[in-house]
Formats: structure tokens, sequence, C-alpha cells
């Protein structure tokens, strides 16, 4: 039998190219994965386009998991919004609607990250990285003149969820129906918050294992159009995880909550429809593309194999994308816009459902209205005028995208397999085996980034003489009105029925002490009356222990 | 006697967790042959007075993401306060132009932006640390 000519011209160019190109042409990407100068359909994995690839909507998913996908209905654009007090927040609510923005998302103040009142934490912090909202009231005035029962919402919320409490006490109040409330409670899994971005890490992790699992059963009973799990790779990526890590980790972190829901007794149809995903989109485009494609199909054959899910809206990898802020650089700051659009771009073609796209400015400081503008702009670009959206996966069938996608794929899985070997994801962090992973390959990039091997523009070539002060920052909101808030936070403590919220109180402590009541219910119950976000999470955290991550260098 | 490698603290005050910073920093230092000594996020400031009195720190690393270095004028006058004017601090991170020249008015000796090299830091810091021998000589 004769050499089919396919390999015949494929031994050609390689001795052409070896001509051409002398010495070390070796290259891996961020993930340590060997690229090759060309891709053919000799690199074809074998298996057949039904079972790779197969078609949008259709298993595994790899082309995107609807079959309209944006043809249907563009990715949603959530861009992470929060500042100052909830009058601020309100106000820039409107303005974003106004720029096209199509879902909201709230950033709460680093306090209420840490689980603290305002009137607790010294104020010259308060209010200058997010939204302070400590109660019901607050929410109240942050949403005013929101159709919460049209608009979704995302919340970075983590456990015991309270904003979200806060929120369907709103709606209580507003006579809207819980059902139909719709959004995610961001920053709920609290093992991502063990490992990296520990900001969000207020419980004990193992209480916050058993909140989270309440939360979900809460949210799948009486909000069912809420996402109550996010599952977040893009803290491990930002910390330092290559993509493929990254990718690997918040799948395991996957498997742990599903199991654990099924050890609860729920059934994965149910839970699995509002499991949702975030990741960090790195510069590295081809690379991003393929995780994210082999992160869907791998997660579409772990809900039907391992969980045994039936119905096709659990095998669906839903995922938000953020560009990452890590690839920004404080130099050449405007450079940071071509950045955003590859990052936003290699999230579009990796088939995301919603996006946020960063600041130009994140470098410098918190982004400023403009850079917000722009980045808001750059996803109407990508879309209406570059018209990347007209083609479903239209990178589907490159020879280099498909066979990167098998590579992340096996590697990917590689990674799960020794997570599975050491007993899952929660006690692979309570070793501090995904600890110690991350922080080698952050340094790892670093010193390569120091070394001249992986080129920054503007950082380690391309320098010029510039002066930072050119750029302006965000202002921090200003001292007074954070006083006049902390009044009001006062006076709403003195108008609210104190033997209500101590009943409330008393009920959600005693409830973490029982394994079969609902936390999160509680947590509602307390919001409802008036508790405060500072005093929910310290009875938990008296209750079911106080959050410290495990750090590891 | 071959001169001590200088002790550093790297830590983070105030709200916020990314650490991405900090111990990229501290594995930096450590692999540089200096004495570190890394603590997790979310550091109040008189433990970290207290930790630098015990542990006789050269210098002090704080790493700010979330304009948690709006406190550090508060790290340097209870630093002041216990007699540890010649202990060097020096933030790293997010800091707008505008905060740095607050810090740098405050005490603080170098302000690290993102795009600083490793060995330039690894340089700072032994100088900051011959710095602070030689004020604790002068004052001795």
């Amino acid at each position: 039998m004769s050499t089919p000519p396919i390999v015949n011209g494929h031994a050609q160019w390689e001795a052409e190219f070896a001509q051409g190109v002398k010495g070390d042409t070796s290259i891996r990407n961020r993930s340590g994965i060997g690229i090759k100068p060309l891709y053919t359909p000799l690199d074809h994995g074998g298996a057949s386009y039904e079972e790779a690839l197969a078609y949008p909507g259709q298993y595994p998913y790899t082309r995107g998991i609807y079959a309209t996908m944006y043809r249907g209905r563009s990715w949603s654009q959530r861009q992470l919004i929060g500042l100052g007090v909830p009058e601020d927040y309100n106000s820039r609510v409107k303005e974003m609607l106004d720029l096209g923005a199509s879902a909201l998302s709230l950033i709460p103040c680093n306090s209420v990250f840490r689980g603290y009142d305002a009137d607790t934490v010294p104020s010259e912090l308060l209010g200058t990285c997010g939204t302070v909202i400590n109660h019901v009231q607050d929410m109240q005035v942050a949403l005013d003149g929101v159709p919460i029962d049209k608009l979704s919402t995302a919340m970075n919320d983590p456990s015991p969820f309270t904003l979200l409490a806060f929120e369907l006490a709103v709606a209580k109040r507003r006579g809207v129906p819980w059902t139909k409330i719709t959004g995610t409670s961001n920053q709920s899994d609290c093992i991502s918050h063990f490992v990296a971005n520990h900001m969000f890490f207020r419980l004990a992790l193992q209480g916050a294992r058993r909140v989270i699992v309440d939360h979900i059963r809460f949210c799948n009973q009486q909000v069912p159009g809420w996402n109550p799990l996010s599952i977040v790779g893009q803290h491990m990526q930002q910390a330092g995880a290559t993509p493929a890590e990254a990718m690997a980790f918040t799948l395991c972190s996957g498997i742990q909550y599903a199991e654990d829901c099924i050890a609860a007794g729920m059934d994965p149809d149910q839970f699995l429809p509002r499991f949702t995903f975030f990741f960090d989109i790195s510069v590295s485009f081809f690379e991003e593309v393929a995780k994210f494609r082999a992160g869907r199909r791998i997660w579409a054959r772990l809900c039907r194999e391992r969980f045994g899910a039936k119905d096709p809206r659990s095998w669906r990898f839903k995922f938000h994308g953020q560009t990452s802020g890590v690839d920004l650089t404080r130099q050449q700051p405007l450079n940071n816009i071509a950045r955003v659009t590859t990052q936003a771009m290699a999230g579009i073609f990796g088939g995301l459902q919603s996006l946020h796209t960063d600041g130009y400015d994140e470098a410098l400081s918190t982004p400023t209205t403009e850079a917000a503008r722009i980045a808001v702009a750059t996803q109407n670009i990508l879309r209406e005028e570059a018209h990347l959206t007209d083609v479903i996966d239209p990178l589907g069938g490159s020879y280099y995208v498909e066979s990167l996608t098998n590579d992340m794929e096996a590697k990917i899985n590689a990674i799960i397999d020794l997570i599975d070997q050491a007993g899952g994801m929660y006690q692979a962090v309570e070793k501090g085996i995904v600890q110690r992973m991350i922080g080698e390959s952050a340094l790892a990039f670093q010193k390569q980034v120091d070394a001249g091997e992986q080129t920054i523009v503007g950082v380690n070539a391309y320098q010029i003489e510039e002066d930072p002060a050119t750029y302006s920052s965000l202002e921090y909101p200003d001292a007074p009105r954070m006083q006049s808030y902390l009044g009001r936070l006062a006076d709403f403590k003195k108008s609210r029925s104190n033997a209500e919220v101590d009943k409330a109180i008393s009920a959600l402590a005693k409830s973490a002490n029982t394994p079969k009541s609902n936390v999160f219910e509680h947590v509602v119950a307390a919001a409802e009356v008036g508790a405060t976000h500072g005093e929910i999470c310290g009875t938990l955290r008296t209750e079911l222990g106080f959050g410290n991550p495990l750090t590891v260098v | 006697m071959a001169k001590r490698p200088p002790r550093v603290i790297v830590t983070k005050i105030g709200f916020d967790g990314h650490d991405r910073g900090s111990r990229v920093i501290a594995a930096c230092l450590r692999d540089a042959g200096m004495e570190v000594i890394y603590t997790p996020p979310w550091q109040e400031i008189p433990t970290v007075v207290k930790l630098a009195m015990e542990e006789d720190a050269d210098v002090i690393g704080i790493s700010s993401l979330a304009t948690d270095h709006l406190i550090v004028p508060k790290l340097l006058a209870s630093l002041r306060e216990a007699g540890l004017n010649d202990v060097q601090v020096i933030v790293g991170g997010i800091v707008p132009a505008k905060d740095e020249a607050m810090l740098l008015q405050a005490g603080v000796a170098q302000v690290f932006h993102p795009g600083t090299s490793l060995d330039d830091v690894v340089t700072s810091v032994h100088a900051l640390s011959d710095k602070r021998r030689s004020l604790q000589g002068a004052s001795a």
C-alpha cells in the first residue's frame, strides 16, 4: 500500500520547516502543553464527530450548550459594580442599564466580605472597593427602581448568603414572588475561597460545606430561578494556577458539591441545572478557547456518567467569564484595552454565557467610570461591529483548536485523577495540595516574566518613559457621606424590633446545631426582621467556626 | 562574622484576601536567602507590630490590592508608638499615584507597583535592611 499524499506532504513540509527555522522551536503554553508549528488532519484524535463534538446543544456540548448560542441570545453583559453607599450603587446601576448592561451585579464593600457591619471596622476602608450593604433597608435603597422580577441579579455573596436574603426580603415587601427572582449567588464556592482569594472566606470550611448544601436545597425549592452555586475557577487562576489547573480544580469542586448534594438525598436532575461556573480568561487566546471547550465536554460526561443525571439540562456547563486582571499592566495602561479585547474574544469563542470585561486601569486603581464604559463598549464592538457571533463555535474544526482541546482535556483529567486520589477536593485543600500547586505555578510564571521568556509589553519589553500620574484614579467615597451612612445604620438598629431580631438570631444559632434544619431558611427569616449582616455572620461564626483559610508559600 | 540575612515580614492588613502578590514575594525573598516571616491576610495592626518586635524585623512588606494601603499610616503610627521607628515599611500592589505620595509622606520607605521584577525587589529590600541596621547602630 502506498503512503497517502497527506503523509508525504507532511514529511515534505516538516523538512522544509526544519530548513527554514533553526534551533530550538519548542513552545509550551501556560498549562505546559507543547505547541507544534502546524496542525493538520493527522492530529485528529480518532473520535467520531458525534462523540467528540456533536452539534451545539447536544451532548457532550463541546461546540456550545445551546442549539442557538449567540444567534438566539447574546451573552449577558454583566459588569461588576459596587462602590460607596447604597444610594451610590443605585445611581451607578441605573447608568449601567442605560449603557446596555443587561444584567446586574453587586459587589459589596470588603468589610461586608469579611462578615462585618460598617460600625465595627476602620472607616477609611468603607466603600472603597464595593458598596456597604448591611441590612434589608440598604438593599431596598440599592435596588430602588430596579425591576428585580425582570432583571437577573448576580451578587458577590459568599456563605451564608445574606445579600440574597436581603433581596428576598425586599421582594416580599414589594410583593414580588420569589419564583420571579433570577440571578446567581456569585462567590458561593467556599472551596475556592479557602484556597485562593480568601476575602470571601467567612465560615470554617466544614461549616460552609454544610451551609452551601442547605442554600442549594432552599433555592431549588423556593427560588427556582436562582443559581445558588457558582463554582469559581477565577480565583485560582488569578492566584497563579495555569488554565488547565484552574479548570481541573474547579471541576473537582463541582464534583465535591454534587456528591455532597447527592449524599444529602437530593436528585441530580434537580440541582445540577442550577450549577454555574465562573472563570478567568487570560490573554493566552487559543489555550483559553480550548480550556472552555474541554471543560464543557468533561463536565457533561461527569454529570451523565458519574452523577447519573438524566435530564440534558443537568449536563450543560453554564459559565461566566471575567477577563484576567493579572494580565493587565500598570505600564502603558491603554494597552490593556487590547489585552481585554483579546481575552474577551477568547471567552466568546469559548462559548461563555455571561461576560465581565475589565477596565483598562485596573492595575492603577479601582476602575474609573470612563474605563468601565470602554469595557462595556468593547463587548458591543466585538458583537455588533466585528460580528464575532454570526457563527456558532467558529473555531470548531480548526485542526489546532480541536487538537488543543483534546490535549487540554487530557491534562485536566490527569489533575482530576490526582485530586480524586487525594480523597476529593475538600481533603486536597485541607492538606494544602492545591495551594502548593498554585503557588508553584505563580512563582514559575513570574520567573519566566523576569527572565524575559514571557514578554509583557511595556513591562519587560517595549518599555517607554511615562508618568503614571497622568492617569486619573477613582475618587474614594467622601468621609461625610460615609459618616452619614453610619448614622443611618445606628438609626436602623434603633428602629427595628430588637425582640424579634433576638428571636430570629437564636433560631439561627439553634438551626446551625441541628443537622436536619435548613440554616439558610433561618438566614432569610433573620434578614426579614432586620438582623444585620454582621449579626448573622457573627452568629454562624460562633456556631460553625470562624473561617481561616490555609495559605501556603 | 557573616552578615545576618535581612529579616522581613510579608503580610496583609485590612480586609482583602488576594494574596498572590504576598506569596510570590515571600517565596522570592526566601529563595534569595532572606529570613521571611509570612502571614496569611487580614492581620490586625497591633499583631503586625508585635510580630515586628518579637521577630526583630528589619523590613515589613505590606501587600495591598484593594485599598488596604489606606490604613498603612495607622501601622506606621503604631510602630512609632512601640519605638520601632527604624523598621522599614514597604508597600506593594495596586497603589494609585495620589496615594503613593500620601504613603511616602506618612513614612513608607518605598512603594512597589505591578511590573516590578523580583530582582529589583530583592535589591531594594537588601538596601532597606542595611538602612535599618545602620539606624539601629546609630541609636544604640
